[in-house]
């Protein structure tokens, strides 16, 4: 039997031009506050515009507006993907 | 009565303010312009108003100096008027519960909204108002549209009927979705060109390239424009007008004695030479007028048109990971080029920095490495003349310094490096009154602050001269001046003066007429060495008396060990 789930990966390691969900933000209440001003929060679609060589900055656009991301904080957004991927199960 | 114009970052708080006031301020495309806080005069009928431009804010809990500021002055406003982004209302709204929360009478100026049209967004005006209980009024702060309006509607600014506080944020999201919802309806459109600029100028290696070709361009339109407007208007204008007037008044003076030398200062040959009389109407005007102010025009003008582009936070973030290994972020990057026009601005700007090591870094960096317009005009103009080797000399040292110190400083200090996290603006065109109007504001800013120092400083040096003094600090300066950095006695005064003004004191370099070692090593030294009074005065007042103190240490030790090297490598 074939299990259809979402893929979960972290904002750092989708690809430029892939969208999501952001599911969950592993950081401490500050870091959550500072995402969740600028509108990254769980259940928030988002969609990678760029990133930099050597870990530098993650882009992302929330809505209308893009907002750019340390390397560090986007390896704490958890982000499922929109696409469908089959998986083993 | 006190009116508050709150909002997110870069939604056009600044060019509201202006219209509202008629008082113009800095604006600029990117999130964290305003800083401190302008107030400006608005007539309301009969009453007076006092309107405050508070720097923006994502919410009401602060994470940076500049959103602090803005919290604190919330308590003391009579009305607030909440500038929101009409083409982002999603995040835009999330404040304006907070703001609502708080039950001080509110109007909502839905600002932008000449953005949304072509963005493809509309937005139920009447219905929103409804919804929020408080008048809303579209307005477009860089055209004037419904400035009118909100002034007048200004009086029907409330506390809402509905007025309620939300125990989570998650819960305040909730509400903002659902307002946004029922208001707000998007149409498909096509991407714009400038849109595809912004996909180039993010992307890996495209945007590297493009940063390259910014920087180039940057430097090779300044010197351009500067120089041409030095060779084809200043120095015309100086020599066919005003040097005629000078020897009449030289003759009338008597060719010499205490006053013709503190006015026009030494005659050159029988003639005067504006880099070596050093008199307060000859030098002391063709520094500021001449060397100076074309190349204030075309930094500033370049300046401008990054900032209201929006491309500076782009830079932001293709900077960050170089910018990490100084202690600081991506976004340090805007008050250090704000820094290369004038110090003053760019260390005050260190407050959208997020942590006080950070500030401290970039504020110390800054103040040591980076030269601003004035002193950088007159490094190119006498530097210049021994050979374009020797500038790239001085820029080269003072960028070597900029990272060692800030590698030593990041190690050294305490404190942590928040990440980068930064809204990146949309790419807009501005129209070409803007830009003017920013221009004409920091270039007559700099005559008016400039100008009387410079003049001040050159009369405090006949004097000085006049009295020995300098001979005598000369001698105790000497072992270090000499010893270490192998430079005349003399530059000893142009040191000192460096204090007052950096470039009257490059001008006092220039008229010694140094070798092109010596004049190498005595800029560079020049530009870290202390820095001028007012930089000086702004250090102390971000930074504090204590941390002043250790960035000047920094400094010290530096400048010995740079000018020291420089004489021995060079």
């Amino acid at each position: 039997m074939t299990m259809y789930q979402n893929e979960r990966l972290t904002l750092a390691d989708m690809r430029t031009g892939q969208t999501g969900t952001v599911v969950e933000i592993l950081g401490g209440h500050g870091l959550i506050r500072r995402l969740d001003a600028l509108g990254i929060r769980p259940g928030k679609k988002v969609t990678k515009v760029s990133s930099v060589l050597f870990h530098g900055p993650v882009t992302v656009r929330a809505n209308s507006t893009q907002v750019a991301v340390g390397f560090g904080m986007a390896k704490k957004i958890i982000v499922e993907l929109d696409k469908y991927l089959p998986r083993a199960s | 009565m006190h009116i508050l114009l709150v909002g997110n970052p870069n939604v056009g708080k600044s060019a509201l303010f202006s219209r509202l006031t008629g008082t113009h301020i800095i604006t600029s495309n990117y999130p964290g312009t305003t800083v401190g806080f302008t107030k400006g005069d608005l007539q309301l009928g009969q009453e007076q108003a006092e309107v405050i431009d508070v720097p923006g804010s994502y919410t009401l809990e602060p994470s940076s100096k500049a959103e602090e500021v803005a919290v604190e002055m919330l308590k003391e406003g009579d009305v607030v008027v909440n500038v929101v982004d009409a083409t982002n209302l999603e995040r835009n709204l999330n404040l304006t519960l907070q703001l609502l929360e708080r039950r001080t009478p509110i109007i909502v100026a839905l600002n932008l909204w000449d953005d949304t049209r072509h963005r493809g967004i509309s937005i139920d005006v009447a219905k929103l108002e409804e919804l929020l209980g408080v008048p809303v009024v579209p307005t477009a702060g860089i055209t004037g549209q419904g400035i009118n309006e909100l002034v007048r509607r200004l009086p029907e600014a409330k506390v809402p009927k509905n007025a309620r506080t939300y125990s989570s944020s998650d819960e305040r999201w909730l509400k903002v979705g659902e307002i946004v919802s029922q208001v707000q309806s998007l149409s498909h459109r096509h991407h714009t060109w400038y849109e595809r600029l912004e996909d180039a100028s993010s992307h890996p290696v495209g945007g590297v390239v493009i940063a390259l070709l910014v920087l180039f361009a940057t430097f090779w339109f300044v010197r351009f424009l500067g120089e041409g407007i030095i060779n084809y208007v200043a120095q015309p204008l100086f020599e066919w007008l005003w040097t005629p007037l000078l020897m009449k008044l030289s003759l009338a003076l008597g060719g010499g004695g205490f006053l013709h030398n503190v006015l026009i200062g030494q005659l050159v040959g029988g003639g005067i030479d504006y880099s070596q009389s050093f008199g307060l109407l000859s030098t002391g005007l063709y520094i500021p007028l001449a060397a100076v102010l074309p190349y204030i025009i075309a930094f500033y003008l370049v300046l401008g048109i990054l900032e209201d582009v929006g491309y500076l936070p782009r830079l932001a973030v293709l900077m960050d990971t170089i910018m990490h290994r100084l202690g600081l972020h991506g976004y340090a990057i805007i008050p250090t080029i704000l820094g290369f026009g004038c110090n003053v601005p760019g260390i005050m700007a260190t407050r959208i920095l997020e942590s006080r090591k950070q500030r401290f870094i970039a504020a110390t960096l800054i103040s040591i490495g980076v030269p601003c317009a004035a002193l950088q005009a007159m490094i190119i103009g006498v530097v210049g003349e021994q050979g374009v080797g020797y500038v790239a000399m001085v820029y080269g040292s003072l960028f070597i310094s900029w990272v060692i110190i800030g590698l030593i400083l990041n190690r050294s200090i305490k404190g942590f490096n928040p990440e980068l996290l930064v809204e990146i603006p949309p790419y807009r065109l501005p129209p070409w009154r803007v830009i003017g109007e920013k221009l004409w504001l920091r270039v007559s800013g700099f005559v008016k602050e400039a100008l009387p120092i410079i003049l001040g400083t050159v009369l405090v040096v006949n004097i000085l001269y006049t009295l020995g003094v300098f001979h005598a600090i000369a001698d105790i300066a000497a072992p270090v001046v000499t010893g270490l950095w192998g430079l005349p006695k003399e530059t000893v005064a142009a040191l000192v003066v460096g204090f007052l003004r950096k470039d009257a004191a490059m001008g006092m370099l220039a008229s010694l007429a140094l070798p092109a070692k010596q004049l190498v090593i005595s800029s560079t030294v020049l530009a870290m060495f202390f820095p001028c009074v007012a930089t000086f005065v702004i250090l102390a007042r971000e930074l504090g008396v204590r941390d002043l103190f250790k960035a000047i240490g920094v400094m010290l030790v530096a400048v010995l060990i740079m000018g020291s090297l420089q004489n021995l490598i060079l």
